[in-house]
Parts: C-alpha cells; sequence; structure tokens
C-alpha cells in the first residue's frame, strides 16, 4: 500500500464521515417533523432546507468558546475530540463492498465494537471535568448504560461471529445467507436495542435527559466543541446502522452484487437510522433503573441465549 | 425500587409507532405563513380602523378603553342657519384621533360602545414597528385600515332586521293619524315584503292584517328611497 493509497483512503473516509452523519441528521429533521404533522427546515439552502445542518455547523462556529473556571481545562478541552475520534476510526473498517473498504482489519467486528466502547470515555471525560453537578450526574449515567450494554452488545455480535466462524466483518457477509434474518433475530434485536442505548439515543437518553439535567455531560459546552459532540452521535448512529446492516442483513448481498454492492450497504444502513429516528419520534424516555432492568433482566438473557442457540446450530450442521 | 411491571407495554410501543407512521403518511399542519397568508376567521382582531365621518367626538370611546389608549382633541363649529331665520347650528370637528397600539389590549370596548359605528374591526395585523413609538397610529392611519374592513357578516334567518330596513320597510303613517300595526320584525318578513315595499296590495302577509293596505299616502319619504 504507497502513501498515495493510503492518504487517498483517509481522505475518502474522512469525507464519509463529515457528509453521512450530516445525511442522517437532515432525515432525523425531516422525519421527525414530518411524523409531528410538521414541515422541518424549509429555507436554508432554498429547496427544502437541505442546508440546514450546514448553517447550524456556521453558526456553532461562530459561537464563543467557553470553558468554566472550576473546569479541569485540558480534559474539558480533550473531551469532544475523544468522543469523535474513535466513531472516525472504527467507520474505516465497515466493509460498503469486498472491495471498497479502507482497511480490512482481520477481527473488524471485534474492532468496531471496542472503539464504540471508547466514544463513552469523551462523554464521562466532559462530564468530571465540567466542575457542574448535571454534567457529572449524567457522565454517571453514561457510565452505567454503557457497563450495562456493552455485554449484549457483544453477545449479539458474537453470535454473528460464530456462525460465520470469522471475526472479520467481510467475512461474515462472504458467510451471510437470507435464512440467517431467522436465526439471528434474537441477536439483531438485542444489538438494535443496545445499540441505541449505546448511543444515548431515546428512549435510552438519560445521560442527557434535558427535563431532568438539562443536558448531562454536555451542559457546559458551547460553539465547536459542543457540535463536535452532536457530530459524534451522528456518526455513531451511522456506524451503528452500517454495522447493523453488514452483521445482520448481508450486507452488499442483493440484486447486481457485483456492481452496486455498495448501495446495497448504504440502503440497508439507511433504513436502520430511519428506524432509530423513527423510535426517537414515538417513545419516551426510560427511567434509570428502568434501563438497567431492561439490560440485564432481558437483554443479557436473550444474548446468552441466542449464542446458545447459534452454537448449538453451528455444531448440528457443522 | 419499581413494582413488578404488570406487562412490557409492548401494545403502548406499537400503538406509539404506529401512530407516528400514521402522521408521517399525511399531509402537515404547517401553515408556511409569510408565503401564505392565514385563513382569518371573520371579526378576527387585527387592528382598529377609524371611519372619520362617523365620529362625533363623543369621547365614549376614550373613556370606556381599560388602558387609555385612545387620544381624541376636538373643537366646536358653528354652522350658520340653513333656512331664513332659522337657528344657528353647532357640530363637533374631529382634530386628533388616535390609537396607542403599544397599548392596546385588543378588548374591542372601544369599538362595541361606539354609537356611530365609526370603529371597525380589521383582521390586518402587520403593521409591527421596530420603534415602539410608531405603534401610535393617527387618524389617517386609522383610516387607512377601513378598506382592510371586511362587510358584514349576513343576518341570522330569524334575526331582528336591522333598524333602518325596518324604518324603510315600515308602510307610511296614515294621513289621518291612524294607528297601524308595524311590519313584522323579522328578516324573512322583510325579504317576502320587499320586492314590493311600494305596491302593499302583493304583500300580504299572516300577520300584517289587511288595515295598512289601504293608507298608501303621500307621506313616504323613507321608503321610496
Amino acid at each position: 500500500m504507497t502513501v498515495l493509497e493510503v492518504v487517498l483512503r483517509t481522505v475518502a473516509v474522512l469525507a464519509a464521515f463529515l457528509v453521512l452523519p450530516l445525511l442522517v441528521g437532515q432525515t432525523e429533521h425531516k422525519v421527525m417533523a414530518h411524523m409531528q404533522g410538521r414541515l422541518g427546515p424549509m429555507y436554508a439552502g432554498g429547496f427544502h432546507g437541505w442546508a440546514q445542518l450546514v448553517a447550524d455547523g456556521v453558526k456553532f462556529v461562530q459561537k464563543e468558546d467557553v470553558v468554566p473556571v472550576a473546569a479541569d481545562r485540558w480534559v474539558f478541552r480533550l473531551a469532544p475530540g475523544v468522543a469523535l475520534v474513535p466513531y472516525l476510526v472504527a467507520m474505516s473498517v465497515i466493509p460498503l463492498s469486498p472491495t471498497l473498504v479502507a482497511a480490512d482489519v482481520d477481527a473488524g467486528a471485534l474492532f468496531v465494537v471496542a472503539l464504540a466502547g471508547i466514544g463513552i470515555l469523551g462523554t464521562l471525560m466532559a462530564g468530571w471535568s465540567s466542575a457542574n453537578k448535571y454534567s457529572l450526574l449524567g457522565a454517571m449515567r453514561s457510565a452505567a448504560q454503557l457497563l450495562s450494554y456493552e455485554l449484549p452488545i457483544v453477545l449479539s455480535v458474537a453470535s454473528v461471529a460464530l456462525a460465520a466462524g470469522t471475526l472479520s466483518l467481510s467475512g461474515i457477509v462472504g458467510e451471510w445467507s437470507w435464512w440467517w434474518l431467522l436465526w439471528q433475530l434474537p441477536g439483531a434485536i438485542v444489538f438494535l436495542i443496545a445499540a441505541l442505548a449505546e448511543l444515548q439515543r431515546p428512549p435510552f437518553d438519560m445521560p442527557v435527559a434535558d427535563s431532568e439535567i438539562v443536558f448531562g455531560p454536555y451542559t457546559e459546552y458551547t460553539g465547536l466543541r459542543f457540535a463536535f459532540f452532536l457530530l459524534s452521535e451522528y456518526a455513531g448512529i451511522v456506524l451503528m446502522s452500517l454495522l447493523f446492516a453488514v452483521l445482520f442483513l448481508g450486507g452488499w448481498r442483493g440484486p447486481w452484487a457485483e456492481s452496486i454492492g455498495w448501495v446495497w450497504t448504504l440502503l440497508k444502513g439507511f433504513a436502520i437510522a430511519v428506524i432509530i429516528v423513527w423510535l426517537r419520534v414515538a417513545w419516551p424516555r426510560m427511567r434509570e433503573d428502568q434501563l438497567q432492568r431492561l439490560a440485564w433482566v432481558w437483554l443479557v438473557p436473550l444474548a446468552i441465549a441466542q449464542v446458545a442457540l447459534t452454537g448449538v446450530v453451528v455444531v448440528v450442521t457443522g | 425500587m419499581s413494582p413488578e411491571p404488570r406487562h412490557l407495554g409492548l401494545p403502548g410501543l406499537i400503538k406509539g409507532l404506529a401512530t407516528t407512521a400514521r402522521t408521517l403518511s399525511r399531509p402537515t399542519h404547517t401553515a408556511e405563513y409569510p408565503d401564505t397568508k392565514p385563513a382569518l376567521p371573520p371579526r378576527s382582531r387585527g387592528v382598529i380602523a377609524l371611519t372619520e365621518e362617523n365620529c362625533t367626538s363623543c369621547m365614549l370611546c376614550a373613556r370606556e378603553c381599560p388602558d387609555w389608549c385612545i387620544y381624541i382633541d376636538s373643537h366646536k363649529e358653528t354652522l350658520p342657519a340653513t333656512t331664513e331665520g332659522g337657528r344657528e347650528r353647532q357640530r363637533n370637528v374631529l382634530d386628533r384621533f388616535a390609537i396607542d397600539f403599544s397599548l392596546c389590549m385588543y378588548c374591542g370596548i372601544c369599538i362595541e360602545v361606539c354609537p356611530f359605528d365609526a370603529l371597525h374591526w380589521s383582521p390586518e395585523f402587520e403593521y409591527a414597528e421596530t420603534d415602539i413609538r410608531d405603534l401610535l397610529h393617527e387618524k389617517e392611519r386609522l383610516g387607512q385600515w377601513m378598506q382592510t374592513v371586511p362587510p358584514p357578516p349576513a343576518l341570522d334567518p330569524a334575526s331582528a332586521e336591522p333598524a333602518e330596513v325596518a324604518a324603510a320597510n315600515r308602510p307610511p303613517r296614515a294621513a289621518g293619524g291612524l294607528r297601524e300595526r308595524p311590519a313584522p320584525r323579522t328578516a324573512r318578513a322583510a325579504k317576502a315584503a320587499e320586492p314590493a315595499p311600494t305596491e302593499p296590495e302583493a304583500s300580504a302577509q299572516p300577520e300584517a292584517p289587511a288595515e295598512p293596505e289601504a293608507t298608501g299616502g303621500p307621506e313616504t319619504p323613507e321608503a321610496e328611497s
């Protein structure tokens, strides 16, 4: 791999990282608005407010970058980066098609799940360094959430990896066939719910519950650093949606997969992202104890049962 | 710890998804205001318009206004007698009529209380200003709002007819001082009587006996106009 190729691949990943979250964000604006009988943004950019998020970005850049006096300056300033970068790195190993992948890592599934866990560290740092009780409460909530939901997510990914006999994301799609949709259905549901919780999206957005703790760990943030946290949330949605498409929906498989396989991956991922938006619109926020209960009483046993089922089927058929 | 939940709440969750999906598939309710004007109901309270000619400077509106936001200045003028040996008459001339819309609370009492229909509601509402002092509308500006006043709504089918119409439709007074019954004071009856106000024979009505019919006399100045 030459230096030029590395640079090209990096730029491509960066471009996808900057464009896809905005696409999901705009979709959220519009879908949420229409689900509530509204129109959503209509002016920015002219045609149905397509440039709304660009305008938001310009606004965020113009705002003053405030660091509270009592804050832990360096940690406070570093936190948005820590939240953002893991998703950027994880994006590089998601394969859109067998050839269209920035870095084909052998243990891609493990790599992505590990990196997604690091993203929460940025939230934790932000909450701790803000010197604000609401921020701290939110950070503790997100830490508790991470601990509870990392397990079901890892177990459901393990189930797919076990079925495919590989941890490589390309390898998993290569082994995938349509009846996995039924076979891995419980694992897919567990993964989707746990991914929602890991992304701190409604109905699992207690860390930023604005009616309880202002805006949780992001309360003290303004301007570009706040925008980075928002971007990392939407980058997380993109990452989890694409990962779901690759693990459970067969990635690039579909008609004319040889030529337009990457379109199928993106379409499947986009459908999952729309579902994530839909759940946000339709469902209320859960209480903190309900969240923990859901994880330990339902998701973990369900995920373990899925792993056991996968194991049995693999042993019997293999 | 919360008590054991009786069920998972799944029906409610699915209902929520169905409701939002149904709303998604239907047209939105958003009124894109600056691009499309709102369809305001009749009698909307936008701004108060003034018909200067109707105002007699009686000050009723200014005195009834809870906010004291109406300013009226006037003076008396003496009109010469119209006939030989007649009496000179005085009348009020309006010098200033102003409503301060920064104080007005749009209660409409001034419009209700005006005995001469000089004040009217107009649904026009786009007169925001960047300086609060510009919200004081003098009588010229108040007069311009009159063009935006909608015509009065039609009367209810069974309502009493307006006083002017009733006066016009009343059969002429008998020359010999004969007391006649007034025409029935309903709009429906007035409509029935309208085609032939000058031919009393045609308007034979159950409530009106035949006696006024014979009294078509010369003293019908209002009915003819």
